[in-house]
């Protein structure tokens, strides 16, 4: 594949999944919640711009909706929701020590090589560019497992939950040009009410444990107590 | 398809009506209410279907067929049975100072939100739409969980929400590589309908199937609760209010195995091959035996059937990768028996918790002396959920026995195996509950044992005798799923 004697559209969109990715290795690397937060904002807004650029681009009006709706969830609501719980459990000073951060980025890039792997059969009836696009999207998917795994700050958890659903999105966006309205005003609900949800969550696990470290989460479990 | 929007739209007024209504004393009864209205619609939608066959609405948004209806019908049954008695065990629960008159109010509203995701599942013909419904099951139920607002209800809560909306986001991918394989062959609004998928299933693309079908089967297997993402199942049915363990093992599961099922016969069109199939055997064998042998560790009343709810679903998941005639019409009578009777325990063990004051079996006792209406259910439930001869679920995983023994010879040996382990991890536990001498203490409750026998009576019908329009139904889902008939 020569990137050159692609059109233009093509171009953008191969960049976009390289920083879509990028931004997610650099959210796995974070410790403090403050910059975790900024960039998953971010990455919302590149996600707003890929949907726009598409719409623009295969002159389809419904995603111009998709991506005002990103930009209100992903790059405003969200982001605004998880800052403010910050500064009120007061948790922008600290900085969470995370484990080992070499074998996470090896971990990292090696969940990267493994999307490649597993969606390779489809690039038989396909170009290469969506193969690029969807194991981009797939290992997004997988990295932000990886930052709720890593990290033990519910905050962080939510942040690797939502981007989840921002790799769901691209992978919507790049390789079928959309989902069906329909269902993507219903998964947009969804994502706006489980902020919601996480927003009461953080209340309630507060006022149970007083801090918001879900490791401290360990009474329920099959060892006799 | 009249009856279809009307249940929807009933679940959607309930919703709103309990979440703008005062603090009125008989919310449960008018919850009752709701759902009864609710049986009677799906009831005259499963007469339509009877009669007329398939129905697909004018948009093709919704499809109504012998797979799906029995199934509405069950669900519809299963919400009236356990809100009638969640209305007298609500109330205890707030006399007991559990509850606030807020959370009550949030409980009802959701109860409806629970039932309205759960008809969206079943109901629509779009794919994507069912993830949205199923993802709506989460979020309704997960507020539930945590009701109570005690530590370990917290705790299960966010498990729970967590483990299901990441597991939930793997189907989406999978959903997305089906739309994506649609896209190739056909035009965009449509490619999700699940009808026209259908059709031309041997059309799609067999390689992105294949990885669509991995994925879809591991974001709904999270909340059937396949063995290994199975954590969140039996922490939020213990912690959570008892009818909604009740209504999550008796609905939320089958549904996700529902899902799991329509794609597979998606999946099969296309690739003509087991890989769907055995890929399902591998996980179904694999939580039933995990299952049955957690049986055996349990110290909660309640941990201990949701290990049984994994290890059942686990038996439904393996019958329906062995396919074929048999073992599909097995897993489909499996699917109701073991709804009906989950429900009625779940709903016998929240009396017994009520009544001695905790969910530890070791300080449950002599249950038989203290109550016997609620010591009898409880062993009669526990009779059935084993699998002894006169009831239903004997005879569903008697056939499961046969299919395997015919395709699988060899896998019949950890199936007879896991029944035996299953079969010992139960009644250990309850036996010394419901014999006994009675403790100090525990007093009888007020309680309506309806919902059970009714439960218990139709499931020892259904093992006796299978009505004929019942065989025939499911005769006609087996058609639908593996494309030969049974009888």
């Amino acid at each position: 594949m020569n990137i050159e004697s692609q059109d233009f559209y093509t171009q953008i969109i191969l960049s976009m999944a390289a920083l879509v990715g990028l931004t997610s290795f650099l959210m796995l690397g974070q410790g403090r919640l403050l910059r975790l937060i900024f960039v998953f904002a971010v990455q919302g807004l590149l996600l707003t711009l890929t949907t726009a650029l598409a719409a623009y681009s295969l002159d389809n009006p419904h995603l111009y909706i998709s991506a005002v709706l990103t930009l209100a969830l992903k790059v405003i609501f969200i982001p605004w929701m998880l800052r403010r719980e910050v500064l009120k459990m007061n948790l922008h000073r600290d900085v969470e020590a995370l484990g080992n951060q070499t074998a996470m980025m090896l971990g990292g890039a090696s969940l990267m090589v493994f999307s490649y792997y597993v969606l390779h059969p489809i690039v038989q009836t396909t170009s290469p560019v969506m193969l690029n696009a969807l194991a981009v999207s797939l290992s997004v998917v997988l990295l932000g497992m990886l930052l709720m795994i890593s990290h033990k700050q519910a905050i962080a958890h939510v942040v690797g939950f939502m981007s989840i659903e921002n790799g769901l999105f691209f992978a919507a966006i790049v390789a079928t040009k959309g989902m069906p309205m329909v269902v993507e005003l219903g998964i947009a609900f969804d994502v706006l009410v489980a902020a919601v949800l996480f927003g009461i969550f953080f209340f309630h696990i507060r006022t149970s444990i007083d801090s918001l470290d879900v490791d401290l989460l360990n009474k329920l479990n099959e060892v006799d107590k | 398809m009249i009856p279809a929007y009307l249940l929807l739209l009933i679940t959607l007024s309930g919703i709103v009506f309990f979440a703008l209504s005062g603090h009125k004393p008989n919310m449960g009864k008018v919850n009752v209410w709701f759902n009864a209205v609710s049986l009677f619609a799906t009831m005259w939608l499963a007469i339509n279907v009877f009669n007329n066959g398939t129905i697909l609405s004018a948009d093709k948004a919704f499809l109504v067929d012998s797979f799906n209806v029995y199934l509405i019908v069950l669900t519809a049954f299963i919400g009236l049975t356990t809100s009638i008695f969640s209305n007298p065990y609500m109330e205890h629960e707030k006399d007991l100072g559990k509850l606030t008159a807020n959370r009550l109010k949030l409980y009802y509203s959701m109860y409806q939100g629970f039932m309205l995701a759960m008809y969206l599942v079943l109901t629509t013909n779009n794919m994507g739409v069912m993830w949205v419904g199923m993802e709506a099951a989460t979020l309704a139920t997960v507020l539930l969980v945590s009701l109570y607002r005690t530590p370990e209800s917290i705790e299960a809560a966010w498990k729970y929400f967590i483990l299901c909306g990441v597991g939930i986001a793997q189907a989406l991918f999978g959903t997305i590589l089906l739309y994506y394989a649609a896209m190739q062959i056909g035009d965009g609004e449509n490619a999700l309908l699940w009808s026209e998928l259908f059709q031309h299933a041997s059309q799609l693309n067999p390689e992105v199937l294949e990885i669509a079908f991995v994925f879809l089967l591991i974001g709904y297997g999270t909340k059937i609760g396949l063995v290994p993402l199975h954590n969140w199942l039996p922490d939020a049915h213990s912690e959570g209010p008892t009818p909604m363990s009740a209504v999550l093992s008796g609905l939320l599961l089958n549904d996700a195995l529902y899902a799991v099922v329509r794609n597979k016969m998606l999946v099969d069109g296309a690739t003509h091959s087991d890989m769907a199939g055995h890929l399902m055997m591998g996980f179904g064998l694999l939580s039933f035996l995990v299952g049955a042998l957690f049986l055996h560790r349990q110290k909660d009343i309640k941990r201990l059937f949701s290990y049984s709810s994994i290890e059942h679903m686990g038996l439904m998941t393996f019958a329906f990768g062995v396919g074929g005639s048999l073992a599909t019409f097995a897993a489909l009578l499996h699917m109701t028996v073991h709804s009906l009777t989950k429900s009625a325990i779940f709903v016998t063990v929240g009396h017994a918790t009520q009544v001695a004051g905790t969910q530890r079996m070791d300080k449950i006792r002599g249950l038989i002396k203290t109550q016997p209406k609620i010591g009898w259910g409880l062993l009669i439930g526990t009779i059935s959920i084993a699998g002894f001869p006169p009831f239903g679920v004997f005879t569903s995983e008697f056939l499961v026995l046969l299919a395997t023994m015919h395709s699988y010879p060899l896998m019949t040996l950890p199936l007879l195996l896991g029944i035996g382990i299953a079969f010992a991890g139960l009644f250990r536990h309850i036996q010394p509950m419901v014999f006994g001498a009675k403790p100090e203490g525990q007093n009888p409750v007020k309680a309506n044992l309806l919902p059970v026998m009714l439960h218990l009576a139709l499931v020892l019908w259904l093992g006796l005798a299978i009505p004929t329009f019942l065989a025939h139904w499911f005769s006609q889902a087996t058609v639908l799923i593996s494309g030969s008939s049974p009888l």
